[in-house]
């Protein structure tokens, strides 16, 4: 009896202790699919090894929209969980309103604006002080595509430029195949727009249009051009796009049916599932005019303002831990993107992942990196629902045309304002 | 039950019995009472809520910076709304009409003291058991041109058959109206088969022996006399179109472009998912005042019709 006792006394006294460091942390996020599962799996591993506890809270679908859902209802009830994935220029909005700590004691003795690309700190950074912690760089301008269809087809390679683009569509339809997959979802919808428009318009014309939404550059013939080749690229779908989801959308190129499919890099899950390899089974190539361009799209964790020195303690140990080399290495080695930290080394990534970080550092020096509006990188949840809105009835209405579509999404951006 | 009628009657026994008596009417009061304020807080406070919010500037989380009614102009100069209040008229107006008109007939038919009457019955009332969201992934399959009905009748020869109404943004609107007219007209069929087997025999053989024709019977006797169906049937109906949600998700996802967005679809998306909620509250009035718009004057009419008659 009195062992007992002295155990449970031990064990109080331990969890006691245990309670000042460590603490249990409720990381809310929507990392659910297979790759993702695993790699955010892996974060929790780590975390707890630390000897901090990992309350899981995922939220599945919708590209992190429940996920946002459930995170605001949580916030208005004054019970936000300690960290949450969030992106872009969201975490501003939610710093501004003063839900978001600091974790700035994290950043210093990493020294992380050392190995951050500044463009893609400054999202995770409010009013100077870091409150989110970056964890990867997806890239979005990208051709999966299958070898076998454009042999088959008599197409050489991917095309580089919108004309060739065309050309080879049309050899690859007579052949018997489809030549773009593609899921008629707005989002998708505008992630094909995007591509298009800063293939055709260079870096700078896509800031101007499309984060800082002038009305000018909106409606400059440039734009007009990409959004008559953007709907030009309907004909190269087939006719049961809609609503269909990227993935199923991605192993029609898997199975052969498809030559090509626009999307970003997370695309890459689907072909190591099903077994194949970059370079030889599929190939992935920027699409037209885009091969010095880089058009990212990255997860955060934000970190929200709690009272609780333990719970403080965890968010700087996990904002440390994801941004370790060992875990940037093997995290993004599972989700398809590259490691935000520049100096952690390629050698164990495939081909794709290598070509990723050699047009970010490209893009980089030249201009060519720019943010997703598509992936909510760029301007604020209404604006890019207002230009989803434009984008996505402009490809699937027949009648309309690019000069209305064009007039259209200012009226709309600025109504969204 | 006033307490004058008991308590002096029954003298000493009577105050127990009153005492029973004041139970007996305090403890309906009491059991309704929690459901009461369940309802009045969770229903009529979050619509004055909703109405709040609508006269402010909230984005991503409620706030109370009061703007007057410029959500309400906001709202109104939308492209996506006007289409989304264009398409309810649509498809409320076809769905309605199309559910009383094909559930008339089937309750007519069935009711001809046909064989197997209970079997037909129950596979015309059958949809109505799914969910919208079944019925949505169903009839999503079926419409889908390269999957369902074109690819079908094509696979039978019938090269140069076209039925794409799902991808086309002028006849997608037409699909959700094939599809809730598919769930809801067994319902309104059994409603109707109710209301036909409450009227007298003996009116029909009267009719007959007047002369008149079946045809004429019915247009003439059993329309008029099925009035409160028709009453309760529109009542059913228009609330099912006017919240439309799930079908309209699991259908067309609101596409192609927003060409099928509905007043809820709109609601949601630009609450939920866009950071504006104070344009999404002000969407979530003006559909409160649409279903009052149609239901007040109805039932008023149909209440005081039936007070008077």
């Amino acid at each position: 009896m009195k062992t007992i006792h002295a155990l449970a006394a031990g064990a109080l006294l331990a969890t006691a202790v245990g309670q000042a460091q460590a603490a249990q942390i409720e990381v809310l996020h929507w990392w659910t699919s297979g790759g993702e599962a695993k790699a955010a799996n892996l974060l929790k591993e780590k975390l707890e090894a630390k000897g901090h506890t990992w309350k899981d809270f995922a939220v599945a679908g919708g590209a992190g929209d429940s996920a946002m859902t459930v995170l605001k209802s949580r916030a208005i009830s004054g019970n936000p969980p300690a960290v949450a994935q969030i992106k872009g220029p969201l975490i501003q909005e939610w710093g501004e309103m003063g839900f978001l700590g600091n974790i700035d004691k994290a950043a210093e003795a990493d020294g992380w604006d050392d190995f951050l690309p500044q463009e893609i700190a400054a999202y995770d950074k409010v009013d100077g002080h870091y409150a989110a912690v970056p964890v990867n760089i997806h890239r979005i301008n990208w051709i999966w595509a299958n070898p076998e269809v454009l042999k088959a087809s008599g197409v050489e390679e991917v095309p580089q430029t919108w004309d060739a683009f065309f050309e080879a569509a049309d050899k690859i339809r007579e052949a018997g195949y489809i030549p773009l997959a593609h899921g008629g979802q707005p989002w998708q919808d505008a992630t094909v727009f995007e591509v298009v428009m800063m293939g055709i318009g260079g870096g700078d014309f896509y800031r101007k249009a499309f984060v800082e939404l002038d009305p000018e550059a909106l409606t400059s013939d440039t734009m007009i051009e990409s959004l008559e080749t953007f709907k030009k690229l309907r004909g190269t779908m087939d006719d049961n796009i809609a609503g269909r989801d990227w993935n199923i959308a991605t192993s029609m190129v898997i199975n052969g049916k498809a030559a090509m499919q626009i999307m970003g890099d997370w695309a890459k899950g689907e072909f190591t599932a099903a077994g194949m390899t970059p370079g030889e089974d599929y190939e992935c190539v920027a699409p037209p005019m885009t091969e010095h361009m880089f058009s990212y799209n990255t997860d955060s964790l934000a970190m929200f303002d709690v009272d609780d020195a333990g719970q403080q303690q965890a968010q700087l140990d996990l904002a440390s831990l994801v941004l370790s080399p060992d875990f940037q290495a093997s995290f993004n080695q599972a989700k398809g993107s590259i490691p935000v930290r520049l100096d952690v080394p390629l050698d164990d990534f495939d081909a794709c992942a290598k070509a990723s970080r050699e047009a970010f550092d490209v893009a980089m020096d030249e201009g060519g990196l720019v943010p997703s509006l598509a992936h909510g990188m760029a301007v604020s949840d209404s604006q890019q629902g207002a230009v989803f809105d434009v984008i996505t009835n402009f490809f699937n209405d027949p009648d309309m045309t690019a000069e209305t579509a064009a007039e259209r999404l200012v009226s709309a951006v600025r109504a969204a304002e | 039950m006033s307490p004058h009628v008991s308590s002096p009657r029954v003298g000493g026994k009577g105050r127990r019995r009153s005492l029973a008596g004041q139970v007996e009417r305090f403890l309906p009061r009491l059991v309704v009472a929690p459901s009461l304020a369940v309802a009045l807080f969770f229903v009529y406070g979050y619509m004055l809520w909703t109405f709040v919010l609508s006269l402010t500037d909230s984005r991503m989380l409620p706030q109370y910076d009061f703007v007057g009614f410029a959500q309400y102009a906001r709202l109104f100069a939308n492209e996506r709304w006007n289409v989304a209040a264009t398409n309810l008229v649509v498809f409320g107006g076809l769905f309605i009409v199309s559910c009383l008109v094909i559930g008339l007939l089937l309750a007519i038919f069935l009711d001809q003291r046909i064989r197997q009457e209970g079997a037909l019955r129950t596979i015309y009332l059958y949809p109505m058991a799914l969910s919208l969201i079944v019925t949505g992934v169903v009839w999503r399959w079926l419409l889908n041109p390269g999957l369902g009905i074109q690819a079908l009748v094509r696979s039978w020869g019938f090269e140069d058959f076209t039925f794409n109404w799902l991808v086309d943004s002028d006849m997608a609107i037409y699909t959700l109206v094939i599809a809730a007219v598919w769930q809801a007209s067994g319902f309104v069929m059994a409603l109707f088969l109710a209301g036909l087997r409450g009227i007298d025999d003996s009116l029909f053989q009267a009719a007959a022996l007047d002369g008149a024709s079946l045809p004429r019977i019915y247009l003439r006797i059993v329309l008029p006399s099925l009035r409160p169906v028709v009453f309760s049937a529109v009542m059913i109906l228009a609330h099912i179109a006017i919240k439309s949600f799930d079908l309209v998700m699991a259908l067309t996802g609101g596409g192609p472009g927003y060409a099928t967005d509905l007043p809820a679809t709109f609601m949601y998306a630009h609450t939920f998912t866009r950071g504006q909620i104070g344009l999404g509250s002000a969407s979530a009035i003006m559909m409160l005042c649409g279903v009052l718009a149609i239901l007040v004057p109805y039932l008023y009419s149909e209440l005081r019709g039936q007070r008077n008659g």
